[in-house]
């Protein structure tokens, strides 16, 4: 018999920083960094007014600068602390540094990044490759679709950062701007369930505290560099099934499954989104809040005929490509739009397009792979757009594709 | 006056004479540092001073490369690296944690010293503005910043410490123009004075003198809040010299007033000896050329230099307001009096 108890969640309406900042409170973090760059900055004034107001005991530093701020947490972590940072595009950038180290001496920080386009030029607007930048380094990376996911998806982020058999930073990404800074109900659970779901922090014997004398991150030279970066990995790896374990801890402890809520029945499936997807000859793929035009153009696209499916990423590192292969091996054609550009890339096209084709690559029969380049610098992604996407793949069922990449809607380019 | 709660602190912290010093070390074998390095005399005195209920952060530099090379860390007490520039925000981020899980009862309550070390490069250059953050905040916590006065761990470069016309890779003298190097080295510790309310223990040291060093490391966390050492290393490798003279150049650099030692406390400034007989003109500077002539990185001036940078530290003593700490005149000499 498993025991079933009734769960009142609150019903609370704010935006994406604001969801991650009272995750941060429930998961009673101890050291806050805060730099301002937006448009992720709002989940450190929510946790300044939270810590003012006494719902949250933490230290609350304002650093010099990004780098400085994540130094901050990286040694706040490593004596024991809870903690939480964040930035956006150019400012993620300048702590670069910073974030590398913290991956490599096995912090588990949690970042949320709100998306942001890179300088020059200026723009605030959501772009992906301002996170992108750390794809190779270590970092478990999560893309939020949903204010409810960024809420959920922090709590798991210190569940899966913090456990023993991994011990690697999170970042939680989300579009700036469309989800950084827009207002949806989410739905909070009882503060009191969060202990059976994430428990203390304990880095056992990494921690450094003078009972436990150790030194970190020596110079270790050409002996040791290989072994270390391995060990990295596998621990990334690591994390696949540690999150699989945190999701369905999370139905169990609150239970729904992380990302939805009433009115949004979320496919239980951590690494990614399917939807409409079991018949679908054309397979659209993406991060984010693009997922919304998405849907809308799938749907009316369905009643007119169209076998279009959606799988939308929600973790980027590690990469669910078994996910990808399950999912995309019946497709015909699958278009992957991204919110990133690689430039002087094989295909010159963007970092999920080329994720995904290599993920495909060693099937027997393999979909064809159209990448669209789309809502750069916070540009809007319409319906329109998705739909003409659409029909691009479609028209490439039985016909080879001549050209991969489109960018989508660039003034005097006619796509 | 300094206060009495302070005084009393000091008083309490402070090692009288050599022989009581404690034994233990805990900076000790399993380093790479050169022969004659007086950096790792500093690395030594800080965690004598300090004793095993300590944190150290070190930053990328000389002491960072030749202390912790895997396997042969030469430290007992717990260290971490943080970045080149990283050491403000990472004494920062100790302090923070610790206080955070003594309060909420995570940990244990009880004193664990923060001391995070820097070099030139790192202290003084990039990693300015994480310091004078860090000194901006009410954590207990000293940044140390321990001057060998160039890049030494990648090869002898320039930095914003390095004296006027040495030689580094970055300044070496050629056919054209004799000195390279042309600015004048930064007052650190004045600046940390001046900018910042919450520093009530900064000093400056060399660990020529070691009771001295040693007892400065005691009152910085003896006070406690943010404080901030300022220590002058001779370097063998990159001033070019014979490393038995280590000592030596550390004790003329204090002798010919190039590098006065000084504490500042709550307020006031004191001057400790020898530099305290200089300022009260019980003995005379000797001449700068004493401390110039012996090392390598000066062999290319001149007379002409030597006299220059005489010019140049006589000024400090003659006509600042605080005489060889802030590069500052009497406002008594108004402009409109000229
Ligand atoms: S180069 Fe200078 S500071 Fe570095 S270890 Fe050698 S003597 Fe010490």
């Amino acid at each position: 018999m498993t025991e079933t108890r009734k769960i009142i969640e609150r019903e609370v309406l704010m935006n994406g920083t604001q969801a991650v900042a009272n995750a941060a409170m429930y998961a009673d973090v101890d050291v806050v960094a805060a730099y301002p760059i937006r448009p992720y900055t709002e989940v450190m004034d929510t946790i300044s007014k939270l810590i003012a107001d006494g719902e949250l005991d933490a230290e609350f530093i304002v650093a010099e600068g990004e780098h400085g701020q994540f130094e901050t947490v990286k040694h706040a972590s490593l004596v024991g602390a809870r903690t939480l940072v964040g930035s956006s595009g150019v400012g993620w950038l300048y702590a670069m540094e910073a974030i590398v180290v913290t991956a490599t001496d096995r912090a588990p920080v949690v970042a949320i990044i709100g998306n942001r386009a890179l300088d020059d030029p200026g723009a605030y607007g959501v772009e992906h490759n301002d996170a992108m930048m750390v794809r190779d380094v270590g970092w478990l990376l999560a893309w939020v679709d949903t204010a409810q996911e960024a809420f959920d998806t922090t709590l798991i982020a210190y569940r899966v950062g913090e456990d023993p058999r991994v011990l690697v930073p999170v970042g939680i990404s989300m579009d700036g701007g469309f989800l950084t800074h827009s207002e949806q109900i989410v739905r909070l659970p009882p503060k009191e369930l969060v202990k059976d779901f994430l428990p203390p922090y304990n880095r056992g014997k990494y921690l450094v505290h003078p009972d436990n004398p150790i030194t970190v991150a020596p110079q270790v030279n050409e002996d040791w560099v290989m072994e270390i970066r391995r060990q990295h990995d596998e621990a990334v790896e690591r994390a696949r099934g540690v999150i699989v374990e945190a999701y369905e801890s999370f139905k169990k402890v609150f239970g729904r499954y992380p990302g939805s809520t009433s009115e949004i029945e979320m496919p239980e499936n951590p690494f990614v989104e399917p939807f409409m997807i079991d018949d679908a000859e054309i397979v659209l793929i993406g991060m984010g809040t693009v997922s919304k035009p998405m849907k809308v153009a799938i749907k009316k696209m369905r009643n007119q005929g169209y076998k279009v499916g959606m799988l939308r990423i929600r973790w980027f590192r590690p990469f669910p490509t078994q996910d990808v292969i399950k999912y995309l091996s019946q497709a015909k054609v699958v278009c992957v739009i991204d919110r990133d550009y690689s430039i002087g890339s094989p295909n010159r096209g963007g970092v999920i397009y080329h994720e995904i084709r290599s993920s495909l690559y060693d099937l027997d029969q393999r979909p064809k792979v159209l990448n669209f380049i789309g809502g750069l610098g916070g540009r809007e992604i319409t319906i329109q757009d998705v739909e003409k996407i659409i029909k691009i793949g479609y028209e490439h069922r039985d016909t080879p594709i001549t050209k991969p990449v489109y960018w989508v809607g660039v003034r005097g380019d006619p796509w | 006056m300094v206060e009495k709660e302070i005084e009393e602190k000091v008083y309490k912290s402070i090692v009288k004479t050599i022989k009581d010093a404690p034994l233990e070390e805990f900076y000790t074998s399993g380093h790479r540092t050169c022969q004659g390095c007086e950096s790792a005399l500093v690395m030594r005195f800080l965690a004598k001073a300090a004793g095993p209920r300590t944190i150290v952060i070190g930053a990328t530099g000389c002491m960072y490369v030749a202390n912790t090379t895997y396997y042969t860390t030469s430290w007992i007490v717990p260290w971490v690296h943080t970045q080149l520039g990283g050491s403000g925000a990472a004494a920062l981020g100790t302090a923070a944690a610790l206080r955070a899980l003594m309060r909420k009862g995570k940990i244990k309550q009880e004193p664990i010293n923060v001391i995070a070390f820097c070099g030139d490069l790192g202290c003084a250059d990039m990693g300015l503005s994480g310091v004078s953050n860090a000194m901006t905040y009410n954590y207990n916590l000293v940044i140390v910043l321990y001057d060998n006065e160039s890049s030494a761990n990648t090869d002898i470069q320039e930095t914003s410490m390095t004296p006027y016309g040495a030689q580094t890779s970055f300044s070496r003298p050629g056919k054209q123009r004799r000195i390279m190097k042309v600015r004048w080295k930064k007052s650190v510790v004045p600046m940390i004075i001046a900018g910042h309310r919450n520093v009530k223990y900064a000093a400056t040291m060399t660990p020529a003198y070691p009771l001295d060093s040693i007892n400065k490391f005691r009152k910085a966390l003896a006070i406690g809040g943010p404080t901030f050492i300022h220590s002058l290393d001779p370097c063998p490798k990159g001033w070019d010299y014979d490393p038995k003279f280590s000592h030596e150049l550390g004790v003329l650099a204090v002798e010919t007033g190039i590098w006065p030692l000084y504490e500042y406390i709550n307020g006031e400034i004191v001057y400790n000896e020898p530099t305290k007989s200089i300022i009260e003109g019980r003995i005379k500077r000797k001449p700068v050329k004493e401390y110039l002539e012996k090392q390598g990185r000066f062999s290319h001036f001149t007379e002409e230099d030597v006299e220059y940078f005489q010019k140049m530290v006589d000024e400090m003593y003659e006509e600042w307001e605080i005489p060889a700490v802030m590069p500052i005149k009497s406002v008594n000499v108004k402009i409109s009096d000229k």
